[in-house]
């Protein structure tokens, strides 16, 4: 919930990071900004190699068990009690809000929910716990941004993205219409009710180009995914980039930022 | 045994759903209503501090919900008191039967009603007609569903899927009114229409909004005044509500009014707000000589007794999460097939119809959250829909489903394909192995992914996934690996 009073922790020497999987496969230099942006601020970063998936994939799906198990897996991997960072409102926030409650009655329980009380989104974590100041290099340009709905109602960091890009001087952010509205991804949401999340990111991408910027920015890959894939397959003027790796090069001086 | 509105299939629901998103009408009537909506509510909240007023509401109808024996008890005995006839009914069509009963002792041939979802629920329109009794709707967006021989797409406003010229248009066709897209003009007409109805009626029918225990007083929330018409003109009053209404006190009424209101239409009150508390007594020159209750369980106590499933009964049916709802404002109400659409319907009609019939439902939903931040007695209805999607599959052994219907959507493809997720994502070494399979074939990867790239091109698998990232840089480094 949004209005959860949230207690953030003083700037930790370490943290663990959680890639999440569609960061691995499909967007692995959002990741690695994300770690370079954290190294930056000082901090190190340690990235448990045993990491797979938080399970959300089928606790959404209703299958819990399968859940249960892909989660219990990652409940290892974090033995410091230092802060858990997740590229992705989504995955932190399952987590976050929901490992609890999937654990319940196990006896995993109390890791469960200790582990779910050190994950933060990371974008929340640079400006409200590293208190990150950006200076921008790159040249002047226009964007969009599109907060998850995770990001938005369940880790309650809708005003973050727009705040860090406040601090890139070069940079102009437009806002969409309606834009607390979905995108329609909703992980098997999108395959088993291809026609609405159709028809709702269709309207996303229409809401995003006629900000007049041509590129995007968000916090979570699978809307990444979604509507930079429409606007792909329909051939509008929209290209998309997770917010982290934005945030990189505009204020890296380009060395190790690009990782294609 | 419920049925669905005038016996449509809910399974049908994609088919359905397609038809009203290839539909610019819909699509743009329901745009238009739905922003409007929005915005009003954004704007009546503005004086109030709503995450406070929203806890005090949840708390409210906790708290009723969790004394809900004890208070059906306390109120039934109050109405009696008062002079109410009270009556029970298991399901709808009970809830039929006693109403055409007290009709059939009235000998009544029209009824007019008020506006109510429960009696939507009952198809109890249908049913009088079956029996010979007129029943007129009056609310105006009731009247003209009727009039198009259709259902709700709304729960409060029911006839929202239509714009000016088509209800002008249905109005002349039905009744003979002039053509017009003056609004004013045609309320004027189905007003006067109606007001004869109102004194020919032999029975009004209503709806409850809130039934208090404590005083026995019925609750009755309305905009048009056809709700006071309908339960003080005709000289029977009967009212159908749902056994989930009940409130402890009248102290509980005023926030649960300030929430509902400017939640459903973002007014800070309704025109009218009618508490019925006894039938006409001796020394009163008007209201009706009978005043009947008719509390409808209708697959609500099963939902009692699941503390999860429960927070369902806390609705107050304002419409606030169809309004903020993604879905329901690309496919409107009627995709649903079901009497309460939207997200609350998503939540609700697995319930009153079983997860067999209604298992397109619950998968119907990004899970964006907007309708449980909206919701003003803070229902968790994105965790709801996540139970009932557990349940649909049977898909936790640890907390076994107990919904009617439940493991109907359960296949025996689906449920491998998760096990085989499970396996792979359960063990780093295969994780890392298939994985590193994946991106270094992947340019034999598949360009057409079913569902997916009907609207989209395919996600490309990066080269080397953020764990060879990470691990290569570390090597380079010279660091040792966490």
């Amino acid at each position: 919930m949004a209005d959860r009073i949230k207690v953030y922790p003083p700037k930790p020497a370490k943290v663990y990071f959680f890639g999440t999987c569609l960061v691995d496969l499909l967007y692995p230099e959002a990741g690695l900004a994300g770690i370079q942006l954290l190294e930056r601020e000082g901090i190190d970063v340690l990235f448990p190699q045993g990491q797979t998936c938080c399970g959300q994939p089928a606790y959404t799906s209703g299958y819990h068990d399968e859940a249960r198990a892909v989660a219990a897996a990652q409940l290892d991997l974090f033995p410091g009690d230092w802060p858990i960072v997740v590229p992705s409102g989504s995955c932190g926030g399952m987590m976050r809000t929901h490992y609890p409650a999937l654990f319940r009655d196990t006896p995993q329980q109390d890791r469960a929910t200790e582990i779910a009380g050190r994950v933060w989104e990371l974008t929340d974590f640079l400006l409200n716990v590293c208190h990150i100041r950006l200076q921008d290099l790159g040249e002047p340009t226009t964007v969009a941004m599109h907060t998850s709905c995770s990001a938005r109602r369940e880790m309650g960091v809708a005003g973050v993205g727009p705040t860090l890009l406040g601090q890139l001087s070069n940079v102009t952010l437009k806002e969409q219409v309606r834009a607390e509205e979905c995108c329609g991804f909703g992980g098997t949401f999108a395959v088993r009710h291809p026609e609405i999340s159709g028809a709702m990111v269709s309207e996303k991408v229409d809401a995003l180009v006629d900000t007049g910027a041509h590129h995007f920015v968000t916090t979570d890959c699978g809307c990444l995914m979604n509507i930079a894939g429409h606007a792909e397959k329909s051939a509008r003027p929209l290209s998309g980039q997770h917010i982290l790796s934005f945030l990189w090069e505009r204020t890296s001086s380009g060395k190790g930022g690009n990782v294609k | 045994m419920s049925q669905s509105p005038h016996h449509i299939d809910v399974r049908e629901f994609h088919h359905r759903a397609q038809a009203a998103i290839d539909s610019p009408k819909i699509r743009r009537n329901f745009r238009k209503a739905m922003d409007g909506l929005i915005s009003k509510r954004k704007t009546a909240f503005e004086d109030w501090d709503l995450d406070t007023l929203r806890t005090l509401g949840a708390n409210i109808r906790l708290k009723a919900l969790a004394q809900l024996p004890d208070l059906l008890v306390q109120l039934e005995q109050q109405l009696i008191a008062n002079g109410v006839k009270v009556h029970w009914a298991n399901d709808s069509e009970e809830a039929c039967h006693l109403v055409r009963d007290i009709c059939l002792r009235r000998q009544a041939k029209r009824v007019i009603k008020g506006k109510s979802m429960v009696s939507e629920e009952m198809e109890l329109n249908h049913y009088l007609e079956e029996h010979g009794i007129e029943a007129l709707e009056s609310d105006l967006g009731e009247y003209i569903v009727q009039l198009a021989e259709e259902t709700p797409s709304h729960i409060i406003m029911p006839a929202i899927h239509k714009n000016t010229e088509e209800i002008s248009d249905l109005m002349h066709d039905r009744t003979g009114t002039e053509r017009s897209n003056d609004v004013e003009y045609l309320t004027a007409s189905a007003r006067q229409q109606l007001r004869e109805k109102f004194m020919q009626a032999d029975v009004g029918i209503s709806g409850v909004n809130f039934a208090v225990a404590e005083t026995g007083t019925l609750c009755l929330v309305e905009n048009e005044g056809n709700g006071r018409l309908t339960t003080t003109v005709p000289s029977c009053h009967i009212a159908v509500t749902g056994i989930e209404k009940v409130v402890t006190s009248l102290e509980d009424v005023a926030p649960l009014l300030a929430l509902l209101t400017r939640s459903a239409t973002g007014q800070h009150i309704t025109t009218y707000f009618n508490m019925i508390s006894s039938p006409r007594r001796a020394e009163e020159l008007d209201g009706p000589e009978e005043v009947h209750l008719v509390l409808v369980d209708n697959g609500r106590s099963s939902i009692y007794q699941d503390d999860e499933l429960l927070d369902t009964l806390r609705c107050i049916r304002c419409g606030a999460c169809m309004n903020h709802c993604p879905v329901y404002t690309r496919v409107g109400g009627h995709a649903y097939g079901t009497t309460y659409p939207g997200p609350i319907g998503k939540i609700l009609m697995p319930h009153l119809l079983g997860l067999d019939e209604t298992r397109h439902l619950p998968t119907a939903s990004s899970l964006c959250g907007a309708c449980g931040e909206v919701c003003p007695v803070r229902i968790p209805i994105p965790d709801l829909l996540v139970r009932l999607r557990q349940e649909s599959v049977d898909g936790d052994h640890l907390h076994p489903a107990r919904v009617r219907g439940h493991g109907s959507k359960r296949s025996a493809m689906e449920a491998l394909a998760w096990k085989g997720w499970r396996w792979m994502h359960t063990s780093a070494g295969r994780y890392r192995f298939g994985t590193g399979i994946a991106t270094r074939l992947r340019a034999l990867q598949p360009q057409h992914l079913g569902a997916w790239t009907r609207y989209r091109s395919a996600p490309r698998l990066a080269p080397k996934s953020l764990h060879e990232l990470v691990r290569e840089r570390q090597t380079s480094r010279g660091g040792k690996s966490s």
